[in-house]
């Protein structure tokens, strides 16, 4: 057989991005269309030193799926779904299927993945190396809680199926672990029966953060999803003011119609929002995306719900209640060129009314404010590097701009010094701002372990991403 | 080109900066190429001087050391294209990034008008345009990435028509005017300066043939010229010296039926 050309000299260099536009790399990138294509592709990776970095959609926020001068290998050539069980509700699928590919399938039997995150496209091979979380995740916890089973094709050429029974070490390190085991090439999971096509949606303004928290709280016993918006604008007696959606699956019985629905083309996302197509939606927001223009709408976004809502609940289909974010296409094009940053922080629950009013109150004084905080409430999980805690989550998308961002990264060192001294975590599909010392700090003894699988299943660090060797994780 | 929050991953546009730290010129071993890298390096710059003939970069390397400059050789063919990646990917390491890329490498024969040679063509092609495009969109990916840098193209005003006593080499320069023209309009807005520059005889071992050569300049003149318009920002496109710009301008909007009859 002739010599395949090098990858090194040959392959298409791409210029990609985190989903937060601000972290972008030029690497090489290739596109396998088959196992046995990226079995390949692996080795002569191998052998030429070039390092790997898997990406699907490039969702994360940051540059864990970015590779400078290195190798990205695009996962979207493999989109199967390799089977679908419509008694049990189990589904396989390739590492390139999405979410959208899973509900999809799902549906028309009655089915909605467990976990979802806020929009449809990270594929699968993304959602297990991020061990992603949805509004639900004080309840069903994150996307790993349903894997049943995975193959990982590692560094040796060893394609191994890992499961809870099957080398669990393993599998344990591979969820949540950034890719940087191996190429995932097919994913089992389960999937949650529903009996109707859309969820019932309850808004409640919440005054403070205190009165986040409590809201969160009282409702976790009787809801299925939770998940509170944060005007970060607001300060001293309404610091923290937000608006929590709480929803809940409908079942046959509470809502007969909602059977109907459950067909993908009635699965559909709002065309409009407020008089405006989507598709140009952002260019409308991108007027809107500076201090004064976010003020404002986080100002109506709280006082809506109050004024206009009388009946307390509404519905909506899964789709549109889950994919917020896809209801605006290219909705991070509003931050401009250079983009925003996504700033994450977990908090264990004894600590977390405090930290989070600290670094509310610390970005208002800094006049570094967030044009948007997602508050959500989390639970522990058995994955080695996973960001799941017992504890609270706020998500901060701070504009980047060239004038703010000295600026942007010493506040963000301080908010890290707040999630650490509250023994909180991060979560690196979000991270761009996060060094090793604190990385370390932050996952301990768990970190030691991963590394120390790492060494065992890759030891020549083939896998590796400008994430991981900026976190210190190879 | 900044990295404004060190340790972190964001990156963001900087203003085109007023002098290059880092330089790589691809065909520096003798002519405009060799002038550009002593003025890049006396300017303060690392250069990296790229060509086939190692002896003459290395005399080169020597004059810009020996004026207390800093130079790298690497001796490298423009038309073995599988090699840039690593050549680039070396020199970048070295120097510790990049922020000009001057492709220089040039090719030309003016043969008799009896003479059809696809040899020559074809080595005008490779050299003139398919190097160029091997080099410069390697950088444009990389500038592209780090939203800022430079990229400087040396084309000719022979791009600007097809003429009859120099066919290969009029073709190849028109297509390396309309790829850098391409890479501008596709980077510009991401604040790389991609710079074409156009000149008219440049007293070179290339011209030293031609019997009349109106406006010549020196390879020095010209380097001085090249670099004012790299210094410059925003992208230009610019002729060497300025005044061809003229009677580009006259050449271009000659009619096709009159054009054929001049002996140009």
């Amino acid at each position: 057989m002739a010599a395949l050309p090098s990858l090194r000299n040959t392959a298409p260099w791409r210029v990609l991005d985190g989903f937060g536009i601000s972290a972008r790399a030029a690497s090489r990138w290739v596109q396998p269309r088959s196992v046995d294509e990226l079995a390949n592709i692996i080795r002569r990776a191998a052998d030429e030193d070039l390092k790997i970095t898997f990406r699907g959609n490039g969702r994360s926020y940051g540059d864990a799926a970015l590779n400078a001068g290195q190798l990205v290998v695009d996962n979207r050539g493999m989109t199967r779904v390799l089977s679908f069980d419509r008694e049990r509700g189990t589904i396989e699928l390739e590492p390139g299927a999405t979410i959208e590919t899973m509900w999809r399938t799902g549906v028309p039997a009655g089915y909605w993945p467990h976990v979802v995150p806020g929009t449809m496209f990270p594929t699968m091979g993304g959602c297990v190396a991020m061990n992603i979380h949805g509004k639900n995740c004080f309840k069903a916890g994150p996307y790993g809680d349903h894997v049943q089973e995975l193959d990982l094709l590692t560094a040796s050429g060893e394609l191994k199926t890992l499961s809870r029974e099957q080398d669990p070490e393993l599998f344990r390190a591979t969820i949540a672990g950034l890719g940087l085991l191996g190429a995932v090439t097919r994913v089992k999971l389960g999937m949650k029966k529903i009996e109707s096509g859309r969820v019932k949606v309850r808004p409640i303004t919440t005054p403070n953060l205190n009165a986040m928290f409590d809201c969160f709280v009282e409702r976790m016993p009787q809801s299925d999803y939770l998940v509170g918006w944060i005007d970060c604008f607001a300060g001293g007696s309404g610091l923290g003011r937000g608006l929590v959606h709480q929803a809940n699956y409908l079942s046959a019985a509470e809502d007969p119609a909602g059977r109907a629905l459950l067909d993908n083309d009635k699965q559909v996302l709002p065309p409009k929002i407020m008089g405006v197509p989507r598709s140009i939606l952002w260019r409308v927001m991108k007027l809107m995306t500076n201090d004064p223009g976010m003020k404002f709408v986080n100002a109506v976004k709280y006082m809506l719900p109050e004024t206009f809502d009388s009946s307390g609940t509404f519905t909506n289909t899964h789709v549109a209640f889950a994919f917020l974010l896809d209801s605006v296409p290219n909705w991070r094009n509003a931050y401009g060129d250079s983009g925003f940053i996504q700033y994450q922080m977990f908090v264990p629950d004894s600590t977390a009314r405090a930290a989070m009013a600290e670094a509310l109150e610390h970005c208002r004084k800094q006049g570094v404010v967030s044009y948007l905080g997602v508050f959500k409430r989390h639970k522990p999980d058995e994955f080695l590097l996973s960001h799941g805690l017992d504890g609270w989550s706020l998500a901060l998308d701070f504009a980047v701009t060239p004038g703010n961002a000295q600026k942007l990264f010493a506040v963000t060192r301080d908010l890290t010094k707040i999630v650490l001294d509250a023994g909180g975590v991060f979560y690196p599909a979000k991270d761009a701002v996060v060094d090793a010392d604190s990385f370390a700090r932050a996952y301990g003894d768990r970190l030691t372990r991963f590394l120390d699988i790492k060494h065992r299943v890759d030891p020549q660090s083939v896998f590796q991403n400008d994430q991981a060797r900026r976190l210190g994780l190879v | 080109m900044s990295a404004p929050a060190a340790g972190t991953a964001i990156r963001t546009k900087s203003p085109h900066p007023s002098k290059f730290e880092r330089a790589i010129v691809v065909g520096a071993s003798s002519g405009m190429g060799a002038e550009l890298a002593k003025q890049l390096a006396a300017e303060g710059a690392h250069v990296a001087l790229v060509g086939r003939r190692e002896s003459e970069l290395e005399a080169v390397a020597a004059t810009i050391r020996a004026a207390g400059g800093r130079a790298i050789v690497a001796k490298h063919d423009v038309t073995a294209y599988e090699d840039v990646p690593r050549v680039y990917e070396a020199l970048t390491k070295e120097m510790g990034g990049l922020d000009l890329l001057v492709y220089c490498s040039g090719a030309q024969y003016n043969p008799d008008e009896s003479v059809y040679d696809f040899a020559q063509d074809r080595e005008m092609i490779e050299v003139n345009v398919i190097g160029a495009i091997a080099w410069t969109q390697l950088a444009a990916a990389h500038f592209e990435a780090q939203r800022g840098g430079t990229i400087v193209g040396i084309s000719s005003i022979a791009g600007e028509r097809g003429r009859r006593t120099m066919p290969g080499y009029t073709t190849s320069k028109a297509a390396m005017s309309t790829w850098m023209e391409a890479l501008r309009n596709r980077i510009a807005r991401y604040g790389v300066n991609v710079v074409t520059i156009k000149p008219g005889f440049v007293d070179t071992a290339k011209t030293a043939h031609l019997e009349k050569k109106p406006m010549v300049i020196s390879p020095a003149k010209a380097a001085e010229l090249i670099l004012k318009a790299a210094h410059r920002g925003g992208s230009p496109s610019v002729f060497v010296p300025g005044q061809w710009q003229l009677v580009a301008l006259i050449i271009r909007h000659i009619p096709s039926f009159l054009f054929r009859k001049l002996n140009l």
